[in-house]
């Protein structure tokens, strides 16, 4: 058994001579390596959080900001949430089949969560590449606030990142399981951070792409 | 192994399809009514609410990890609001106080 096993193991309460238990259950229930990834999420929201309010003081402070994206940014967008809350859908649909131990299954859906995740990034830089086209630059742009290509470019591209990591660590953790190298719980702890980066943009798009929409 | 307890595909699907659903309502409702900032949050906390508890299952965890999680991160997200005086007295002041 490995230390990595002994570590998943369910705390017992043992009795040693006379002294009475030495040792209480899990306070949450969980392995420990879930704990950690969900207190991971805890500080990451607080990452987020910090850049958005930065974002919204900026914006605030701005007599200018631009109202740049038009309909096809807008759809585009939409198009976007569409992929990664399904992929949340196809990562959960692996999470179940690792656990019924179905190795093919759950690899063949892990590796259509991390393409949709490749999908969402290709359309993102093509978004990208449509801003910097327009001349939208880290520190100017034609439309107003010059501050608007940092906010846009480092919350989004902030986002970006956490999709790729989580693109890496999915067809990591897909091939792994399938090899047998990793359990069912790792597929499940990955899952959980995927679904996180998919809860961030619920709040991006709105935040980023809807306020800053052409009337 | 310790393991959690998880809800069945049935209302995986449907809080899927609740999701979309809000995320186009935001479109509609931002074109329509405009963009406004308290909208677009409740629509927006909406959404998280759906994802936390359903596709992350905290609703099948213990209530201690709830009560762990939720509140400490509320309470630092709602803290860093502090920032709002200050930047509507610089919007006040544009270009520059005289």
């Amino acid at each position: 058994m490995s230390q990595a096993d002994v570590a998943m193991e369910p705390l017992a309460v043992h009795s040693i001579g006379d002294h009475g238990p030495v040792m209480e259950e899990r306070p949450f229930a969980i392995p420990s390596s879930k704990l950690v990834m969900w207190l991971f999420i805890i500080s990451d929201a607080c990452t987020f959080g910090a850049i958005l309010f930065a974002y919204g003081y900026i914006r605030n402070s701005a007599s200018d900001w631009p109202q740049v994206f038009e309909a096809a940014s807008i759809w585009n967008s939409l198009l976007m949430t569409f992929i990664l809350v399904s992929t949340s859908l196809t990562v959960l649909v692996a999470v179940k089949a690792a656990q019924s131990e179905d190795r093919a299954r759950a690899f063949r859906w892990t590796m259509i969560t991390a393409a949709g995740g490749v999908l969402f990034i290709l359309l993102h830089i093509r978004e990208w590449i449509s801003l910097i086209h327009q001349g939208a630059k880290l520190w100017q742009n034609p439309w107003g606030a010059p501050m608007f290509g940092a906010a846009f470019f480092s919350i989004t591209g902030l986002h970006m990142a956490h999709v790729l990591g989580g693109v890496i660590a999915l067809m990591v953790v897909g091939l792994g399981y399938r090899r047998g190298r990793y359990a069912a719980r790792h597929v499940e702890i990955w899952a959980l951070y995927w679904h996180f980066v998919d809860l961030v943009w619920m709040f991006v798009v709105p935040l980023v792409y809807l306020l800053n929409m052409k009337r | 192994m310790i393991e959690t307890r998880t809800s069945g595909m049935g209302s995986i699907y449907f809080v899927y399809a609740a999701i979309l659903m809000i995320a186009l309502v935001q479109v509609i409702v931002a074109k329509a009514l405009g963009p406004s900032l308290w909208r677009m949050l409740v629509l927006a906390a909406i959404q998280a609410y759906l994802a936390v508890m359903f596709f992350m299952h905290l609703r099948d965890e213990k209530p201690s990890l709830r009560l762990a999680l939720i509140p400490g991160t509320l309470f630092v997200l709602v803290m860093m609001n502090m920032i709002w005086a200050d930047s509507f007295r610089l919007m006040v002041m544009k270009p520059f106080a005289k």
